[in-house]
């Protein structure tokens, strides 16, 4: 591991140099305490402090639309696998994204391989950038362990104040910082600056909920006649914000396109939602998620429960972008709470 | 954005010829289809297939043929949908795409040096007559055999002549059901299908019990099964769901914990007993 040291006011020279060799996406601020990860080449279009972007930067790693087979019926069912994808380098992940990257990576490398996810994830660089103080009332990122950073990008920037602190994770990271040369070398002076604020950020980093990491699928496995469902199905408009907005939901559908030529064209793949009516529905009619209540439950197990029984890992990262969207101001931490209180009155 | 082939892409479809194409009924039809060089599907009974057919997509269909049967396979279809309709436009000769085939289906090699009877409802003889053509031929393989099948009326009977010929043999335990009969002719039970359960003559401990019908059967058809005090882990059931992938991935057949299209269709009955939605 190497550490190193990049002053503020070079920052904005380090984002020129290197968009001369990368696409830079990066969070950009779009007004309404909203943002967005797009593309940049200069660091005062960059946001660097931001609270969780509309959508998280899993659309680089699964774009919302894409073709997965293109066809030709003209001399018979004829086909060609293809991915689309793009280099670039992320810049400015946080820990919650750089967690909803790491589950994407477990869903799509498990057997059978997803190809077209893996060719994409060996295109992208990422440089993380640690959270020094809470985004707002809607993050649960205490509760799920995940403000810190665990892996998961190439790079990763501390705010120091009037530097940054940035830590060399990988050969791949180690280049970028060649290919850019703006760094100094780290201190011990800088070293303890960061433990500070490290330490600083255990006091306002609390567990938002109250309850243990460790005793969240327990509490779940409690929870599956709960009459929570039952009233955020009663509040649920079904209309998908909060499967689109989070880091880690990866449904998707499958759909033909068909060319003017009505003979070729292409496979789509593209997002889909468990929050959908027809998510479950099965030719013969039979709808096995037909009420919301059901389908919002579902979503709260895939996070809570089946996910970490499967994959040993917990597909909520606290980002909070299902609650902060809701029309319906579902929230994922009062969701929580009751069930937390309705099992210590049990 | 950049656009690349990809090799290895379980999206790609092996090409299928159609051999031979039959009407069962005004709504069902059957397709024989050998893949392209000849080569085998090679599936278990009770796995499934995703039939695609280029512009108008794929769709998760049941191998309703045994894998005795090594040069060919063959689907059921009812034509419900669009994808289904545009399927039943296709006849010998034609092509279409198969990925597959996907799934757990009946553990046979488990099932071997048991007694089994298998239980089918309406369409649900479909995936079951691979389990019970494997079965015939296999026949030694197997204790002693028990067909129950249930259909709405006698005009909705599927492979009625194949059903004739399991009725025959006097190696199989056979009985049929209806739930009710018309203007048609029918001489045998009326009822249903749990009502034959009861009266099969098994030794509980050597039977394994293989199950396929509509979502409001295995509730009743269970409760019969447990009454002969077959052990849950001997009674397999498949279940329905969306399968959109086939690949454990899309989360539209989702059950649970559970992918209907990775981790089933074929379930024993003790993984997915309690399970809330799953019977």
């Amino acid at each position: 591991m190497k550490y190193l040291i990049l002053k503020k006011g070079r920052f904005n020279q380090f984002i020129s140099l290197l968009s001369k060799k990368h696409k830079i996406m990066a969070p950009v601020n779009k007004g309404y305490n909203s943002s967005s990860f797009q593309e940049v080449t200069s660091g005062e279009e960059i946001a660097l402090k931001y609270i969780p972007t509309i959508l998280p930067p899993k659309k680089y790693f699964m774009p919302q639309y894409e073709t997965i087979l293109e066809y030709d019926t003209r001399w018979g069912q004829n086909m060609n696998a293809v991915v689309e994808y793009e280099k670039m380098l992320l810049f400015g992940v946080h820990t919650c994204d750089l967690a909803g990257i790491q589950v994407l990576n477990i869903v799509f490398s498990e057997r059978p391989k997803d190809f077209n996810y893996l060719v994409r994830k060996n295109k992208i660089l990422i440089i993380g950038l640690e959270c020094n103080d809470y985004c707002d009332e809607y993050a649960s990122c205490g509760m799920m362990h995940n403000t810190l950073p665990a892996g998961g990008f190439d790079l990763f920037f501390t705010d120091l104040g009037e530097r940054f602190y940035v830590r060399v994770s990988t050969q791949e990271g180690d280049k970028i910082v060649e290919q850019v040369n703006v760094f100094e070398d780290a201190t011990a002076e800088d070293q303890e600056a960061l433990q500070d604020l490290r330490e600083k950020k255990q006091k306002i980093f609390q567990n938002e909920v109250g309850i243990d990491y460790h005793d969240i699928p327990n509490l779940f496995e409690k929870s599956v006649e709960s009459p929570v469902w039952l009233d955020l199905g009663k509040r649920c408009l079904a209309c998908g914000n909060c499967t689109n907005v989070c880091p880690t939901c990866f449904c998707f559908n499958i759909l033909d396109e068909l060319n003017m030529d009505l003979k070729s064209g292409k496979r789509i793949r593209m997002w889909d939602s468990c929050q959908n009516e027809a998510f479950a529905k099965v030719a013969g009619g039979e709808n096995f998620r037909k009420e919301r209540a059901q389908r919002q439950r579902h979503r709260y197990y895939k996070k809570f429960k089946f996910n970490v029984d499967r994959y040993a890992r917990f597909f909520c990262t606290g980002c909070g972008r299902c609650s902060r969207t809701c029309m319906a101001k579902i929230s994922l931490k009062e969701t929580l709470k009751q069930l937390v209180e309705e099992n210590i009155l049990k | 954005m950049r656009n690349m082939n990809l090799r290895e892409s379980h999206y790609i479809i092996k090409k299928g010829t159609i051999l031979r194409a039959r009407n069962l009924t005004d709504l069902e039809k059957v397709f024989e289809i050998a893949l392209e060089g000849g080569e085998s599907l090679d599936h278990e009974p009770g796995q499934f297939v995703q039939v695609s057919l280029f512009g108008v997509g794929e769709a998760p269909i049941s191998v309703c043929s045994s894998p005795t049967k090594r040069e060919s396979f063959e689907i059921c279809v009812r034509a419900v949908g669009k994808f289904t309709r545009a399927l039943h436009k296709l006849e010998a000769g034609d092509e279409l795409g198969i990925r597959g085939p996907f799934g757990k289906g009946f553990p046979v090699t488990i099932l071997e040096g048991n007694d089994i009877i298998m239980i089918a409802g309406g369409l649900g003889i479909v995936p079951l007559r691979s389990l019970i053509n494997y079965v015939i031929d296999n026949r030694r393989d197997f204790g002693r055999v028990n067909i129950l099948l249930g259909f709405r009326t006698p005009s909705s009977m599927l492979f009625g002549e194949e059903v004739e010929s399991w009725q025959e043999r006097i190696d199989v335990e056979f009985s049929c059901t209806v739930d009710s009969v018309g203007e048609e002719q029918w001489r045998g039970n009326i009822g249903l299908i749990t009502s034959l359960i009861p009266g099969v003559n098994l030794n509980p401990s050597h039977t394994f019990a293989a199950v396929v019908g509509p979502p409001i059967m295995y509730k009743y058809v269970l409760i019969e099964l447990l009454r002969k005090k077959i052990p849950e882990r001997q009674i397999l059931v498949s279940l329905e769901r969306r399968m959109k992938c086939g690949l454990g991935k899309c989360g539209h057949c989702q059950l649970e914990q559970y992918y209907c299209c990775k981790d089933g269709p074929v379930f024993r009955y003790d993984q997915i007993k309690g399970l809330k939605g799953a019977i």
